[in-house]
C-alpha cells in the first residue's frame, strides 16, 4: 500500500525550529502522548539536547488520518543541521520522496538551508515550503515568502505559514504532507532492495540499522545479505520507530524501520550498503553513499599516559556510531602516545572531544587542529601531511597544496562589504554576488579551508550581528606559500604546538602563541624563553621569568596541620601538569594557548 | 564536627628531636581580643566583644584545669588576638593556673604579644611582674602610611618608645613583629622600617611577608580588584631584611625569624622540632604524643562548651609513622641549620622532583641533613617532601 506512504525530511538551518515542528507533529498525530514527551524529542543524545543541534540522522514513523478519511504512514527522516554534517543531509535526501523547508519568519533563508534545498531539488524532491514562527513580533511572512518561492521557483501562497510553538498551521501541513507529496514508488514483488541509511551500535543488540525498503518485502525471520560486504545474516527483528522501536512482521517497499541482526561488527554493516533476500536476491545494489571525508585533524593525548588503552577503546566505541570519525595513533615528544584523529569539522571535534571526556571520564590534552596538505618533495613524491610533524624537511620540500573550499555566504545586502572585507582577510579568491532580493545576497568566494575551519563563522557571525550564514564545499586543492611554525620552551620544539600556516601570517602566530604561552605557564625554578621559530629562524620571543619566592611566611603551631594539607593539596595540582623537557606544562595550557583570536 | 579523643593522660614520650634537641613541654593560650579586626588577619580574633572577656578567663582556668597533668612547662606563650588588651591581672591569673597545674621550670620563657598603643610602663612592670620575660610587639612598620593601610590603630612614634619600657621594666627577651609587602609600601619605606626597627636594638625580629589568607577582609579586598601583594616584591624585601638584619648581627634562625645568639624563642623552636605543646583557648591548636588537635574557633561556643564541663575540642589528628616523619621534616625545613635527614633524606635526594630543587641549589641533601639553601623556596621543597613515599623492599615507590 505505497500510496499511503508519505516519507520526507525538513530542511532547516539551526533554531529555525526543525526539532520542535518534529516534536509537534508527533503530538499532533498521537504518536506520542504528552506524559511522554521529552522536549525535542527526536534529539536523543545529551549533546544534541544541550547544544539544541542534531547530530545523526533519526527516522519516525507517524501514523496520520487524513480529512479523506483514510491513514496516512508518514515517515520523518531527521537530518542534522550543521554544515559540518551536511553529507547525512545528503544521506537521508536518498530515504525520502519529500522534504520540507522551513524558513524562519524573521530571520529569512540562510546559506546551509538554501544549500541543502539545492541538494534536495537536484535529488528530484518536491518541495513544501514553510514559513515558521510567525506568532513572533519580529515575523515577516510575506517578505521570507517571496524570497522562498523565488529560490525553489513557486508561488508566494503556496508557502504553508505556521507556528511550531502554538500549533498554528499544523492541521494544514499535515494535510499538505499527504496531498503535495508523492507516494513512494517500488514494487513488493520484486527482488528486495533495502538502502542502509544510518546505523548505531547497541551494546546489547548489536549493530541497529535505520533502513529504507525501496524494492520487495523484509520481514522477521529472512536470510539477509548485505551487499556491499557480502554478509549473510537472519533478520531477529524488524520495526518501525514510533519514536519508540516497535517490531513488525515486515516492510514494504516506501517503508522506513530498522533491522537487527545481531551482528556486532559495524564495519561490515556500512551506511549506504543495500540489504537484499538471499532467498531471491537482487541483481544491483542501490547506488550508495561515498564515505564521509575528514577535513580536520587533530591529536588527542590522554593527560594520564596510562589512558592510552582507555582511549583507544573509547574511540573504537565512538567508531561505532560516527563513521566520520578517524583516528590513527601517534606519538608526541611532548604529549606521548595519542591519537591522530580526523574530523568534519572543528564542531565535530568538539563533540567527540567532549564525549571523550564526558562519557569515557578521560582528560585529554589536543593539538592545533590542521587540515591535510599536499607535500611534494624533491624527489617528486607526494605526502599527505595530517600533522605539522609528517612535513618533509625544508630541504626536501618542492612545494605544499592546500585544500580550498567554495564558501557560499547569505547576508543582509549591508554586510556586503563586511564579508568581502572577512574573505579577503581568509585569502578568499573569486568574490562572486548573487542577489537573491533587494535584501539579501548570496556570496561566494573560495577560501583555504585551513582559514574557516577555525573561527570563520564566529567571525562572520559577530561581523554581522548574526546575519550572515555560510556553507561550503571542498574544491580541491592549491599551492600556497606555506611554512612551519615551530614553538619551542627552553629550547626544545613543543610539536603539540606547531603548525603550518601561510608566510604572511607565520609572524602574527608566532607572536600570540609565545604571548599566549607566557601567561599560560607558572613560573618555574628557572626562566623559560619561549620562542617561535620558521626552520632555524627564530620569529618570535618570550620569556617567562624564574619565580622568585615561594614559601609561607608563618608557619607557627596552630598553622600545622592547615599548611601541610595546603601544601599537600598544590601538591596534587601538580598531576595536572605535563612535563615538557625540564618544563612543567599545565594540561589547560594545551587547551587555551590553541584558542587564538586571529584578530 | 567534634571529635571526642581524650588524650591520655601520661602517653608515651614524643621521639626525641635527634640534635635539634627540644623535647621539653610548650603550652600556648590564646587570647581572641582586638579593638579591631586587622585587614589581613585570619586567626581566631573577636572584635567588640571585651564584655566577654571575665567569662573567657573563667572558662580557660576551667580548660587549664581539664588538661592532664603533663610534667613542667619549658615555655609558654601568650598570643591573640591582643593580649595587652586585657588586664594584668587576668593575665597573671593564666600564668599562675598554668604554674600551679603543671609547674614552670626554672628558666621558663613566658612570652606575650602586644600592640604597640597599648603599652606603658605600668603595663610592663606588672607582667613582668606576673612572670612574664619576653615580650613580642606587632610593630608592623614605621611608616604610618602603610600602618594605615595594614588596618594597625598605632604610629611609628608610639612604636618607637615601647622597646625602652619594655627594657626598664626589666624584660628579658623583647621581639619586634614586622609585616613587609603591602602594595603601598615602597623598597625605601621598608627599608626604614627595618633600620627603624635596628636601631631600637630589639633582641629578637619577626619579618612577614603579607599574605592573601583566605575569608579576611584582604582577600575581599582583593577579589575586588585592589592590589594585591607583588611577589617579586617581597621577595625583594625579604632579601633586604636579611641582609640588613644579619649584617647587624641577628642570627637568621628561621624563615621569617630573626635573633641576637641565645634569644631565638624557645616556645617556637619547640613547635619546629614536633615537640608538644598543650593549648588553650579559642582556636588553640595544641600536639601531645603524636596527636594534634584543635579547639573550636566560635567564641559563644567555646564558652558554653566549658560552661557545660566539657572540652572545646573542635577536632583531632593522628600522625603517625611515615606521615609523623615527614611532618618532622616539613617542620625543621623552616630552620636555616636544617633538618636531621633520617630516613626521608634518600628518598628526597632520589625523587626527580628533589633532585631537580638540589641542583637548582635550592635545596641540599647531605648525610644526616636536608637544608632548604634558599629559604625563599621553603614550600617548593615541602611539597615535595610531603609527597615522599616510603622506601618499600628496597625500592623508591612513587
Amino acid at each position: 500500500m505505497t500510496s499511503r506512504i508519505r516519507n520526507f525530511s525538513i530542511i532547516a538551518h539551526i533554531d529555525h525550529g526543525k526539532s520542535t515542528l518534529a516534536d509537534r507533529l508527533l503530538e499532533r498525530t498521537g504518536a506520542i502522548t504528552g506524559r511522554d514527551m521529552k522536549e525535542q524529542l527526536l534529539d536523543s543524545m545529551d549533546l544534541e539536547r544541550e547544544r539544541g543541534i542534531t547530530i545523526k540522522a533519526q527516522a519516525v514513523r507517524i501514523p496520520y488520518r487524513a480529512l479523506d478519511g483514510a491513514i496516512y504512514e508518514l515517515n520523518l527522516i531527521d537530518t542534522p543541521g550543521h554544515v559540518d554534517f551536511s553529507y547525512e543531509v545528503a544521506r537521508s535526501l536518498d530515504a525520502v520522496e519529500g522534504a520540507l523547508l522551513v524558513v524562519d519568519a524573521t530571520q529569512g533563508v540562510e546559506a546551509q538551508t538554501l544549500a541543502n534545498t539545492y541538494l534536495a531539488i537536484e535529488a528530484g524532491l518536491e518541495i513544501v515550503p514553510i514559513i515558521n514562527k510567525i506568532d513572533l513580533p519580529a515575523a515577516e511572512p510575506e517578505r521570507v515568502a517571496a524570497e522562498v518561492a523565488s529560490i525553489i521557483g513557486g508561488d508566494p501562497d503556496e508557502v504553508l505559514q505556521i507556528s511550531a510553538k502554538t500549533g498554528a498551521g499544523i492541521d494544514e501541513l499535515l494535510e499538505a504532507i499527504v496531498h503535495r507529496l508523492p507516494a513512494p514508488e517500488g514494487d513488493a514483488d520484486d527482488p528486495l532492495r533495502a538502502l542502509i541509511f544510518d546505523s548505531y551500535f547497541d551494546s546489547y543488540r548489536g549493530v541497529i540499522c535505520t533502513i529504507r525498503v525501496k524494492d520487495g518485502t523484509l520481514g522477521k525471520g529472512d536470510a539477509v545479505r548485505f551487499m556491499a560486504s557480502g554478509l549473510l545474516e537472519h533478520a531477529d527483528e524488524v520495526g518501525v520507530l514510533t519514536p519508540l522501536a516497535v517490531p513488525v512482521a515486515a516492510l514494504g517497499p516506501g517503508e522506513s524501520g530498522y533491522l537487527i541482526t545481531g551482528v556486532k561488527d559495524i564495519d561490515l554493516v556500512r551506511v549506504g550498503d543495500t540489504v537484499t533476500r538471499e532467498d531471491r536476491p537482487a541483481a544491483e545494489a542501490l547506488p550508495g553513499y561515498l564515505e564521509p571525508k575528514p577535513m580536520v585533524f587533530s591529536g588527542l593525548f590522554p593527560v594520564e599516559g596510562d589512558d592510552f588503552e582507555r582511549l583507544r577503546d573509547a574511540l573504537e566505541k565512538l567508531r561505532l556510531n560516527d563513521a566520520a570519525l578517524s583516528y590513527e595513533p601517534e606519538t608526541s615528544a611532548a604529549l606521548g602516545f595519542g591519537f591522530r584523529c580526523g574530523f568534519l569539522g572543528l564542531l565535530h571535534m568538539e563533540i567527540v572531544r567532549e564525549r571523550l571526556e564526558r562519557e569515557y571520564d578521560l582528560e585529554l590534552v589536543s593539538t592545533a587542529p590542521s587540515v591535510a596538505y599536499l607535500a611534494t618533495t624533491v624527489t617528486g613524491e607526494v605526502v599527505e601531511v595530517r600533522s605539522p610533524q609528517d612535513l618533509p624537511a625544508a630541504n626536501q620540500l618542492a612545494g605544499i597544496e592546500e585544500p580550498y573550499v567554495k564558501v557560499m555566504m547569505l547576508a543582509p545586502s549591508e554586510y556586503v562589504g563586511t564579508v568581502m572585507e572577512l574573505a579577503q582577510e581568509r585569502r578568499g579568491l573569486v568574490g562572486e554576488l548573487n542577489y537573491l532580493s533587494p535584501e539579501r545576497v548570496e556570496i561566494d568566494y573560495e577560501i583555504p579551508l585551513a582559514e574557516i575551519v577555525f573561527d570563520f563563522f564566529d567571525q562572520l557571525k559577530s561581523r554581522t550581528r548574526g546575519y550572515a550564514s555560510l556553507d561550503y564545499e571542498p574544491v580541491g586543492y592549491r599551492a600556497s606559500e606555506l611554512s612551519k611554525v615551530d614553538i619551542l620552551l627552553n629550547g626544545q620544539p613543543v610539536d603539540a604546538f606547531s603548525t603550518i600556516i601561510h608566510k604572511d601570517k607565520a609572524y602574527s602566530y608566532g607572536t600570540a602563541m609565545t604571548n599566549r604561552l607566557r601567561e599560560l605557564i607558572p613560573r618555574q625554578l628557572f626562566d623559560i624563553p619561549i620562542q617561535a621559530a620558521i626552520g632555524s629562524r627564530v620569529i618570535a620571543r618570550e620569556t617567562v621569568k624564574a619565580k622568585r619566592k615561594d614559601v609561607t611566611a608563618k608557619c607557627y603551631g596552630g598553622d600545622i596541620s592547615r599548611k601541610r594539607k595546603l601544601l599537600e593539596r598544590q601538591k596534587e595540582g601538580k598531576k595536572r601538569m605535563k612535563m615538557v623537557g625540564s618544563v612543567e606544562v599545565p594540561n589547560d595550557a594545551f587547551i587555551n594557548a590553541l584558542k587564538i583570536d586571529r584578530d | 564536627m567534634l571529635v571526642e579523643r581524650p588524650l591520655r593522660p601520661s602517653g608515651p614520650p614524643p621521639p626525641p628531636g635527634e640534635d635539634d634537641g627540644i623535647d621539653r613541654l610548650a603550652a600556648y593560650v590564646h587570647i581572641p581580643f582586638c579593638a579591631r579586626v586587622c585587614p589581613y588577619c585570619d586567626f581566631a580574633v573577636v572584635a567588640g566583644k571585651d564584655e566577654s572577656t571575665d567569662r573567657y578567663f573563667a572558662a580557660l582556668g576551667a580548660e587549664i584545669e581539664m588538661e592532664p597533668s603533663a610534667g613542667s612547662l619549658a615555655s609558654v606563650f601568650i598570643g591573640g588576638g591582643t593580649p595587652s588588651r586585657v588586664s594584668r591581672d587576668l593575665l597573671a591569673g593564666v600564668v599562675e593556673r598554668l604554674a600551679g597545674r603543671f609547674g614552670l621550670a626554672d628558666d621558663a620563657e613566658i612570652s606575650l604579644e602586644a600592640n604597640p598603643e597599648d603599652w606603658t610602663p605600668e603595663v610592663a612592670a606588672g607582667l613582668v611582674a606576673a612572670g612574664v620575660n619576653r615580650v613580642s610587639f606587632g610593630v608592623q612598620s614605621f611608616d604610618d602610611a602603610v600602618l594605615g593601610e595594614l588596618g594597625r590603630l598605632h604610629t611609628a612614634g608610639d612604636a618607637r618608645v615601647v622597646v625602652g619600657m619594655a627594657r626598664a621594666a626589666g624584660f628579658a627577651s623583647v621581639s619586634l613583629d614586622l609585616i613587609f609587602g603591602s602594595p603601598l609600601e615602597s623598597v625605601e619605606s621598608w627599608r626604614h622600617t627595618v633600620e627603624s626597627a635596628i636601631a631600637l636594638e630589639p633582641d629578637h625580629v619577626s619579618t612577614y611577608a603579607l599574605t592573601v589568607e583566605r575569608g579576611t577582609e584582604l582577600s575581599r579586598m582583593v577579589a575586588a580588584g585592589a592590589p594585591a601583594p607583588d611577589p617579586d616584591d617581597q621577595a625583594d624585601k625579604y632579601q633586604l631584611a636579611r641582609a640588613l638584619l644579619t649584617e647587624v648581627g641577628f642570627g637568621h634562625y628561621e624563615v621569617s625569624n630573626y635573633a641576637r645568639p641565645g634569644h631565638e624563642c624557645i616556645y617556637n623552636l619547640n613547635t619546629w622540632a614536633q615537640g608538644d605543646y598543650l593549648a588553650f583557648g579559642l582556636g588553640a591548636h595544641g600536639h601531645r604524643a603524636g596527636v594534634r588537635r584543635r579547639n573550636v574557633r566560635r567564641l559563644e561556643a567555646y564558652l558554653e562548651m566549658l560552661e557545660d564541663g566539657r572540652r572545646p575540642e573542635a577536632g583531632t589528628e593522628s600522625i603517625t609513622g611515615w606521615d609523623a616523619e615527614l611532618e618532622r621534616v616539613f617542620l625543621g625545613l623552616r630552620m636555616r641549620s636544617g633538618v636531621a635527614a633520617g630516613a626521608v633524606g634518600d628518598v628526597l635526594a632520589s625523587d626527580p622532583d628533589g633532585q631537580a630543587l638540589i641542583s637548582a641549589k635550592k635545596l641540599e641533601v647531605t648525610e644526616g641533613r636536608i637544608c632548604v639553601l634558599d629559604p625563599l623556596f621553603t614550600d617548593s621543597v615541602a611539597r615535595v617532601v610531603l609527597g615522599l613515599k616510603p622506601v618499600e623492599t628496597g625500592r623508591v615507590a612513587r
